[in-house]
């Protein structure tokens, strides 16, 4: 059947229909991933957004369970250049669509996804609405109008404290403001005991069972949106605790010592940024999934001093905070998708806690 | 850290003759070297025994030596120029190894030459088997279970222990010249044998075969501080077993899942790290298809044909990179070109995909296997680039040139079921043809791969295509199908054959529709970023990104496709040099064709490159778009000039000669009346279609006739006849595939071939010399040893070629570049061929002449006259110096190829040795080509009878200097009556100490065989010089070639005798 994607400016792009068969309206995002499907959709950041896969075969590998990155696709649709017939690999559970189904996700294929892009980079990231009909552009579009990300990330959390290797000699607090399952399994790795907060925990109560160390997950949305948790991130500052940041944790973090975010045209989505470490001067290549920066120029260097930067942009990627043991990164050195180079900033936080 | 400023002037060397497993993708990554250096200010040295480079250009470097590379020339050209440093390793393996061997004798160090990029440990950790196992070792990287052995006792001993099959891998060899997979113990005493004698360290790793796992591919970079980038990763849809360069390989890899995908590069950046790797790197990785389990296969520490590939599939340029990371520039400082904004310190993103086919001789070895195994055998590859992979296979299939369009070939419907399934279960050129073959008939996805070990995946794509093919031809042809199948990279001809309807209605209904070829750009970044790059594929999707800049003054130039016998790289020099000149007239340039490894490729050469197949349909798709002023065909070589009535047709002004004059030169009977004109003398000849009427031809004339298809290049299908039952053979063989145009049969004069490359404006004409060949006529132009200037030519004929160029050339209304063929018969002047196109002799008497020959020909193109040139007119001043132009042959690479010279080319590069004494000049070109020229020693002569006579003479000529011979019964009798002795060895089937055991024993220097008649491989002939081949040891089919190498070594010179010429002093 066919399918539309219509975009806040009035433009209509055409494919099939896949997936559910539901309407939505979602904030359109492209990615620049060549593989790993399955952790993008997976991956609580997107909520909210609907992704248009840059790279136009989709679904080779068909579904993989133990890939996702959480329980379920968060992203609101999903655009393809051409969804795969035949997929296989070893571990394929099945074809991608039928994940799309059971999740109930919309997705068109046989889209421009390029042209699509192009849009979106030239004109920044926009709303849409993805639907089979458009007979009624005016409906369509009050739904657009009426369209806001909004807080989803008490949509994304977990709803109860979650608890793994409670033995361990170290015992690491993970806020969850959408964690990718692989930050859970990175501080695992490494031997420490991790609690998950649902991300509506006051800091007292995460302080109460005396972490080791604090992890603020990467999480969807618009960070100043989140008043309760960076209200909560100024008291976990206060704390002394190690803290490691990331993605939307690090943009917590720079709200709640004062300094300012802002949203990108049309956001860094890939496994391809290079980011540099002001320290060491290499460059490693990061994976990126981020529509908000914070500022530099809101920075107060008495607090903290960019550590990294985005190569490309030459946006703020990282932050070390004075006289403190915390440490933030835009980035995901967690990967999945995408490289495993900045791995090691797990051991670094293994290390100071 | 940022450029080392001490670095002042830099050698770099080149990769030598074009030879499998090392074509033009390194005179790519050598151009674009020095191009790099030079624009540091770096004053650059070049050596390259390679004359029809780009590279070896005089606008590429300051100083350049065509010389042989060997390390004997390599140390006289440093101590010569001293140079402070030296590139190694962009010259494929053969400037590394030439590098090596400097820097391990102390050499480097003793004349204070720093080796840039990669260090020397690096290099030996990569390259040596057991210290690369060793090194993987240390870092828990898995290696295949191996062994490095020295003989073959160990390597059996290996192989009970590990069980077979086994892989038998030479060290430090080419394309892995002389490996194989041994199913057997005799197998692998036979492989290992012959591995072990062309490994240079005489050393071969056995290793536990793991055919049918999935072969993946990571080019990584790294810089001086550590940083590493993977550009891209590609994946061989023919499982490992199969060697890469014969491989279809796709980009990026398509089957595997993040986890995979990720767990291979940073094993690779583990890898290239601990090697310390600076600059670009290839890395091959096998993985189990149903498992996490992995081995890393090879490492190359240089940028290599994958790297072209990559770099050409991405648009990052790889060596252009590798080259600022040798002279100290780290990648964040240096500027992605293509975005103009990003860094060359980022991982490019792909939109598309990339699908790589190899162009195999195959056609020109009818005797040769056509299996694919660890040895490559391709002489060339083509690339496409779609949104699908569909539409990327099919734009690659048509881009061979191999005549077919499709996955369909007509000759497999005549095979039954279980012919398919037996070919099915071989890996040949034509596998993936096959299993959509098997598909057609109905065979299951899960059989195939069962058979095939190829992944469900791609059988898939084979499937959907051959699904197409059913529709196409079941269906009446809608809009709608037709709009899918064009997505599926169907051409119309194509569509309109399956769907029983003609080219013209489906055409007709696709521009009705405006169903149309829209072109995307190859951007790095997947249009993240806006790019700067006009470099496009098509696709049939909407939004055409590459508009018509409604320029005028706008020249399309033809490139000539894959790297093949016949058309090799000096095509590419030809169509590059046509676009530079272009440009100096202040004309935009479009390039078009589908080659990786050339130079014409890169995006900076023309002002626009389309990355797409070159027939008429792709390339009418964009003329529609750019609507070019006219086109330049006549520097492409064959596969440019088949384009000309094409373009034509579609209203492109076909710039220089025109079609109907082309069509001239090769219609037989227009030819023959453009002669009589001119009043000029060719061998009689005529046309003939069947096997009765050249029966009747050859009789009127006599034989022994020539026979050949026409438009050809390389004399493909030309052969000598010399009765009935041979001109039935050749004449069956070339009807094989269907024939537009008559074939050609000749009387076939045996006398000096001379051969002019000349410029003509309408008015004067500019020969910039003349080149004589060295073996008489009847061996292909393109395998004799050439010489400039001639040696043997009496100034009355010189006259007369000067006299019958001009003739010609204006009698067939050439406006550009002609290349005349003649035969100097018993005084007499004859023409045998005139080509209205550059040839492959252009850049090496462009060099030598110093004169530039595609500038001036497309000057002349453009309206210029040779009279408001500084050049003169006529021929053109002789140089001081004697070049000599040496085929290079990859025999070895081809089991089972003849390698008996004859009409039909077969050589695979060249080398030139330049020197003021002729002597000298054939020796350095003998050096060049890895000939032995030792002064003493062992032949072994045998000779048809009627050589005999003339074979006494050479005979005479090396046993006066000491050299033993060694005959069969008959040729040393003869030998004695005439008072030469020579040692009797048995024919084959005499007996145990046959002359197979000799030449397998290595003391013969050479072997001469002059090949008794007939294309079959099972005569004794054949097997000596496929023995000799196999052993090394250098075997001549022409005695004119033998007199040649008497006159390099008559004055016993001495290689380190010979002084080094820069080129850009003559």
């Amino acid at each position: 059947m066919k399918g539309y994607l219509v975009l806040e400016n009035g433009q209509i792009f055409e494919g099939e229909k896949i997936g559910s068969d539901k309407e939505t309206v979602c904030e359109v995002v492209f990615n620049t991933g060549m593989a790993g499907y399955i952790e993008t959709f997976t991956d609580p950041s997107y909520a909210g957004q609907g992704i248009v896969m840059t790279y136009p075969l989709i679904g080779n590998y068909g579904i993989i369970k133990e890939d996702l990155e959480s329980t379920r696709i968060w992203a609101k649709a999903v655009f393809v250049h051409e969804l795969a017939e035949y997929e296989s690999n070893f571990r394929t559970e099945g074809p991608l669509e039928d994940f799309l189904k059971q999740n109930d996700i919309p997705g068109l294929k046989n889209v421009n996804t390029r042209k699509l892009t192009k849009i979106l980079r030239d004109s920044g990231t926009m709303k849409g609405f993805i639907t089979t009909d458009i007979s009624n552009l005016a409906r369509i579009h009050g739904e657009i109008e009426k369209y806001k990300v909004g807080k989803v990330v008490e949509e994304v959390t977990c709803k109860k404290v979650e608890k793994y290797n409670e033995t361990a000699k170290k015992q690491v607090a993970l806020m969850d403001y959408g964690y990718k399952k692989n930050i859970l399994k990175s501080l695992l790795k490494r031997n420490v005991g991790v609690t998950v907060y649902p991300a509506t925990t006051t800091a007292e109560e995460v302080l109460k069972s005396n972490p080791d160390g604090i992890m603020l997950s990467n999480g969807p949305g618009d960070p100043e949106d989140c008043e309760f948790q960076i209200e909560n991130v100024k008291k976990l500052y206060d704390s002394n605790v190690p803290i490691f940041g990331i993605c939307l944790g690090h943009q917590l973090m720079g709200l709640a010592t004062g300094a300012k975010t802002a949203k990108l045209k049309y956001g860094h989505r890939g496994p391809n940024h290079p980011v540099k470490d002001l320290e060491t001067r290499r460059v490693y290549v990061t994976s990126q999934n981020h529509g908000y920066y914070i500022l530099d120029t809101s920075i107060n260097p008495e607090i903290a001093e960019v550590s990294h930067i985005n190569l490309n942009d030459r946006t703020v990627e990282g932050l070390k905070y004075k006289n403190k043991n915390i440490f933030t990164v835009q980035f995901h050195p967690e990967a999945c998708p995408g490289p495993e180079d900045t791995a090691y900033l797990f051991d670094k936080f293994i290390e100071m806690i | 850290m940022s450029k080392n400023n001490k670095i002042k002037k830099v050698l770099v060397i080149g990769s030598g003759p074009i030879i499998i497993g090392q074509a033009a993708e390194f005179d790519y990554a050598g151009t674009q070297a020095c191009r790099e250096l030079k624009k540091e200010g770096i004053e650059v040295i070049l050596i390259n025994s390679n004359p029809a480079t780009i590279m070896t250009d005089k606008n590429m470097a300051d100083k350049i030596y065509i010389e042989p590379l060997t390390v004997e020339t390599v140390k006289k050209v440093i101590k010569k120029e001293r140079p402070d440093s030296i590139l190694p390793n962009l010259g494929g393996q053969t400037g590394l190894n030439l590098a090596m061997e400097l820097a391990e004798c102390g050499f480097l160090d003793e004349y204070n030459v720093r080796l840039l990029g990669t260090g020397r440990e690096g290099i030996k950790n990569a390259e040596d088997r057991q210290s690369f196992k060793d090194m993987m070792e240390s870092i828990n990287e898995p290696c295949i279970a191996s062994k490095v052995v020295n003989n073959v006792e160990d390597a059996v001993e290996f192989a009970n222990k590990i069980g077979l099959p086994v892989i038998v891998r030479p060290a430090y060899t080419l394309g892995g010249t002389g490996g194989g997979i041994a199913y057997s113990i005799e197998e692998l005493e036979e492989i290992c044998g012959s591995g072990l004698r062309l490994s240079r360290v005489h050393q071969v790793l056995i290793e536990k075969c793991i055919a049918g796992w999935k072969e993946i591919e990571y080019e990584v970079m790294r810089d001086s501080k550590g940083t590493c980038i993977t550009i891209c990763n590609m994946e061989n849809i023919d499982p490992v077993g199969v060697h890469t360069g014969d491989s279809i390989v796709v980009a990026p890899s398509q089957t595997l899942s993040d986890k995979e995908y990720q767990m291979l590069r940073t094993s690779a950046i583990k890898i290239i790290s601990a090697l310390k790797i600076e600059g670009g790197c290839n890395v091959q990785f096998a993985l189990n298809p149903n498992s996490f389990e992995y081995a890393v296969i090879e490492v190359n520490p240089r940028v290599s044909r994958s790297s072209a590939l990559a770099s050409k599939a991405t648009g990052y340029p790889i060596a252009k990179v590798a080259t600022k990371i040798a002279i100290g520039y780290t990648l964040d400082e240096i500027i992605n070109q293509v975005t103009g904004k990003t860094y060359a310190c980022f991982e490019p993103v792909l939109d598309y995909v990339v699908v790589k086919i190899p162009k195999w001789p195959f056609k020109k070895f009818l005797t040769a296997s056509r299996d694919l195994g660890t040895q490559m055998k391709a002489t060339g590859e083509v690339m496409a680039i779609a949104p699908n992979l569909e539409m990327g296979i099919m734009k690659a299939v048509r881009s061979l040139e191999e005549n077919l369009d499709s996955l369909i070939i007509p000759k497999f419907k005549e095979y039954t079921d279980e012919e398919i399934e037996l070919k099915l279960a071989k890996v040949d050129n034509e596998r993936f043809f096959t299993i959509a073959e098997a598909l057609r008939r109905g065979f299951s996805m899960d059989h195939i791969h069962e058979v095939t070990t190829v992944d469900k995946f791609f059988i898939g794509i084979a499937a959907k295509i051959v699904r197409m093919e059913k529709e196409l031809t079941e269906n009446k042809l809608t809009v709608e199908l037709l709009t899918r199948a064009k997505k599926y990279g169907f051409t119309d001809k194509v569509i309109a054959k399956l769907n029983g309807i003609t080219e013209k209605e489906v055409h007709d209904l696709r521009k009705e529709n405006d169903i149309v070829a829209s072109y995307k750009m190859v951007d790095t970044c997947s249009a993240e970023f806006e790019a700067q790059t006009p470099y496009y594929y098509s696709s049939y999707d909407d939004d055409n990104e590459a508009e018509d800049s409604k320029n005028k003054k706008k020249v399309m130039v033809l490139g000539s496709g894959p790297i093949r016998i016949g058309q090799g790289i000096e095509f590419d020099y030809c169509s590059v040099h046509g676009v530079w000149a272009l440009k100096k007239q202040g004309y935009e340039t479009i390039i078009v064709n589908n080659n990786p490894e050339t130079v014409s490729t890169d995006f900076d050469i023309a002002d626009k490159l389309y990355f797409e197949p070159l027939t008429p349909e792709d390339v009418e798709s964009i003329v529609d778009v750019e609507k070019p002023y006219g086109a330049i065909v006549q520097f492409g070589g064959q596969t440019a000039i088949k384009l000309t009535k094409a373009l034509s047709d579609m209203g492109v002004k076909i710039l220089g000669t025109a079609e109907v004059d082309m069509d001239r030169a090769e219609d037989r009977e227009e030819f023959d009346k453009a002669l009589t004109n001119c009043g000029i003398l060719r061998p009689k000849g005529d046309t003939i279609y069947t096997v009765e009427e050249a029966k009747e031809v050859a009789n009127r004339l006599g034989y022994p006739v020539l026979v050949r298809p026409s438009y050809v290049l390389g004399g493909q299908g030309m052969a000598i006849a010399y009765d009935d039952k041979e001109i039935e053979e050749y004449v069956n063989e070339i009807n094989t595939i269907e024939q537009e145009h008559p074939i050609l049969v000749d009387k076939y004069v045996m006398g000096r071939e001379v051969e002019v490359d000349a410029i003509c404006d309408g008015t004067d004409i500019l020969i910039p010399g003349i080149m004589e060949h060295l073996e008489r006529a009847g061996v292909h132009s393109g395998d004799s040893i050439s010489v400039y200037p001639t040696q043997n030519v009496e100034l009355e004929q010189e006259k007369q070629i000067i006299e019958y160029t001009e003739k010609i050339a204006k009698e067939l209304n050439v406006i550009g570049i002609l290349n005349i063929q003649f035969i100097i018969s018993e005084g007499k002047v004859y023409i045998i061929e005139v080509n209205p196109r550059s040839s492959r002799t252009v850049p090496y008497i462009s060099k030598v002449t110093n004169l530039p020959m595609i500038e001036i020909a497309t000057n002349v193109i453009l309206g210029q006259k040779l009279k408001d040139m500084p050049y003169g007119t006529g021929l053109y001043k002789k140089s001081d110096y004697i070049c000599v132009k040496m085929p290079v042959f990859s025999f070895e690479k081809i089991k089972n190829a003849d390698t008996s010279l004859g009409p039909e080319m077969k050589s695979t590069g060249e080398v030139l040795g330049v020197s003021k004494k002729y002597h000298e000049a054939v020796l350095k070109a003998f050096i060049a080509s890895g000939a032995n020229v030792s002064t003493s020693g062992n032949i072994l002569i045998t000779v048809r009878d009627k050589d005999k006579p003339e074979m006494l003479q050479v005979a005479k000529k090396f046993d006066k200097k000491g050299f033993k011979i060694y005959a069969t019964k008959g040729t040393a009798e003869y030998l004695k009556e005439n008072g030469i002795q020579a040692k009797i060895v048995e024919k084959i089937w005499e007996g145990k100490d046959s002359i197979l055991d000799l030449i397998q024993s290595g003391k013969l220097n050479f072997v001469i065989n002059t090949p008794t008649k007939g294309k079959q491989s099972g005569r004794d002939g054949f097997k000596i010089r496929r023995m000799a081949v196999e052993c090394k040891i250098p075997c001549f089919t022409s005695l004119d070639t033998v007199n040649a190498l008497y006159k390099a070594i008559e004055k016993e010179t001495k290689e380190e005798d010979l002084a080094v010429v820069d080129i850009t002093k003559i």
